[in-house]
């Protein structure tokens, strides 16, 4: 589903990020992105949801190289991937709704479903009051909740999240997990970059681990013990 | 079209602003430029119709050395003349009054009043077919009076011909320049757009926005700014040609224009801001287009 290989990337100024990096996620597959902040989680996700190219190496998604792809074939194989974005990136000047709506208008599908598909969706995730609310009105929670809606909404097949829960308390991050968890046993291939290891530690995927511009692949339950048996999930 | 979603917020940018006004203007010269070649044409077909198989002879006035009887006697061997000559079908002298009426207008009455020597003047009416040229018409006539002159009007009219054709020209010229402009401004309006909209386009584009989706909105706003702008400007030009048409009709002077517009011509004015609506349309999508795909 996500391949990459040989990956090396650095910007125009500064070290390289991440060097020589292999991996393969599985279709179906739910990784955690786990890594000190600056190691290169949200660079690595940007790989992968293609708002960036590599300085070397080859990344294939859905089997594909993405690298000689038209600009046709980029956008609708965006479509197949959600993402949600550390900085959400909400249109301010839509609301809730209509932030939420957009992947689906953008990919063209009928308009007489998407208003009901999403106010659900959005009641889902506890927003239910605030469907034509604009995001500058919204807290830092709220609005992370219209990005994660925004992001399932057309049902991915690649979810890519990028500190999803990094502005929630832990009975709604985990909340939000679950529904990751759901799309995923609906067949979407999950890959989430956070910094709260106690979170990752709820819950039993594997892990890519960023440090020093390596990825170390570790299974399922790898953290350490003290922190996987703090609390239960709620 | 004018429906289209409208992601980005592109009403609210300052720089589109003075846009429909800008279109208004240029429609509204446009329009004038359209209606002041229509009616310039009018005026020629007017006159080549008016003065087609029309013959002015003129007999000057007696030299100091002539009498009255001299002219008198020139006049009607010229008629004579003109008379017995095939195609020709009607002879008309014109009485000084006549041409004092005609020449009240030019100089004034009380020019006229001072006793000017005027010329004879002999209007002639040819047939269709077997008319003699004005040329050898003139040949007949003046070796029997000489200092005839045969006018058939065709320099006043190649003049009219050429005024017509260069008010035309300039006309066209405008129109150009209007749609010109339209294409130069939307394209910086269009590139200004799409800068100031960044983040939103890029976000579009990661959630599988293709180009087209992004261009249609500036496509749908072009196209709505565009017709805003053009309907102002047509209907002010309307308004003053309106006017203008009313008050030259109250001067009643038969040598100025028609300003009142045909059917037809009513839709030619109304195809400007049409026409400025679909170029600005087409315009700002081939600025999308081609501004996207160059920055890859
Ligand atoms: N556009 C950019 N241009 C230059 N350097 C960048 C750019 N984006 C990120 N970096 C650098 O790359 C490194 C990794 O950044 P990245 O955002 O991937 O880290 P991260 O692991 O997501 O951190 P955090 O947990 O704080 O979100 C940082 O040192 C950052 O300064
Ligand atoms: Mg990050």
């Amino acid at each position: 589903m996500v391949r990459f290989e040989e990956i090396g990337l650095r910007y125009a100024v500064g070290p390289e990020i991440l060097r020589e990096v292999n991996f393969n996620l599985e279709p179906g597959s739910f990784h955690f992105v786990v890594g000190p902040s600056g190691a290169g989680k949200s660079s690595l996700l940007r790989l992968i949801y293609l708002a960036q190219k590599p300085t070397e190496g080859r990344i294939s998604l859905f089997g594909r190289d993405v690298s000689g792809l038209t600009r046709r074939e980029n956008a609708l194989l965006r479509r197949r991937i959600g993402v949600v974005f550390q900085d959400f990136r909400l249109l301010d000047h839509l609301s809730a709704l209509e932030n939420v709506a957009l992947p689906l208008r953008v990919a063209g599908q009928p308009e007489d479903k998407v208003v009901s598909h999403v106010s659900e969706l959005l009641s889902w995730v506890g927003l239910a009051d605030h469907l034509n609310a604009l995001p500058p009105t919204l807290s830092g929670g709220q609005q992370q909740r219209v990005a994660i809606a925004r992001a399932v909404i057309a049902r991915p097949s690649l979810l890519v999240a990028d500190e999803p829960t990094g502005n929630v308390d832990d009975r709604i991050a985990v909340r939000l997990l679950y529904l990751f968890e759901e799309l995923n046993r609906l067949g979407t291939t999950v890959v989430i970059a956070t910094h709260n290891e106690a979170l990752v530690s709820r819950f039993t995927h594997p892990i890519l681990k960023l440090k020093d511009g390596d990825v170390e692949t570790l299974p399922a339950h790898s953290m350490p013990f003290e922190q996987a048996s703090e609390g239960s999930a709620a | 079209m004018l429906g289209a979603r409208n992601d980005l917020p592109l009403e609210k940018d300052a720089s589109v602003r003075f846009l429909p006004w800008l279109v208004a203007f240029m429609v509204y010269l446009a329009a004038l430029s359209a209606t002041a070649a229509l009616a310039m044409n009018k005026v020629v077909v007017r006159w080549d119709q008016g003065l087609a198989g029309q013959l002015t002879v003129q007999i000057p006035p007696p030299s100091p050395d002539e009498t009255q009887a001299d002219q008198d006697k020139k006049v009607s061997r010229a008629i004579e003349l003109l008379s017995s000559t095939q195609g020709v079908r009607d002879v008309e002298l014109l009485t000084d009054d006549d041409i004092s009426g005609l020449l009240e207008p030019w100089l004034g009455e009380t020019v006229l009043q001072q006793n000017l020597p005027l010329p004879v003047l002999l209007s002639v009416t040819l047939d269709g077919d077997g008319a003699p040229t004005p040329e050898n018409l003139a040949l007949r006539l003046s070796a029997a009076v000489p200092d005839i002159v045969v006018d058939d009007h065709q320099r006043w009219l190649s003049d009219l011909f050429d005024l017509a054709r260069t008010v035309e020209t300039i006309a066209s010229l405008v129109v150009v320049a209007v749609g010109l402009t339209a294409v130069v401004t939307v394209v910086f309006v269009t590139r200004t757009g799409l800068s100031i909209h960044r983040r939103v386009i890029d976000l579009l584009h990661l959630i599988g926005a293709q180009d087209t989706y992004i261009a249609r909105q500036f496509e749908a706003h072009a196209l709505r700014l565009g017709l805003m702008g053009g309907l102002l400007g047509v209907f002010l030009a309307i308004v003053t040609v309106a006017l203008i048409g009313h008050l030259l009709t109250r001067s009643e002077s038969g040598l100025l224009p028609d300003l009142s517009l045909a059917p037809a011509e009513w839709m030619l004015l109304l195809l400007l801001p049409v026409g400025t609506s679909l170029i600005a349309m087409v315009t700002a999508r081939l600025t999308v287009l081609l501004s996207l795909a160059r920055m890859g």
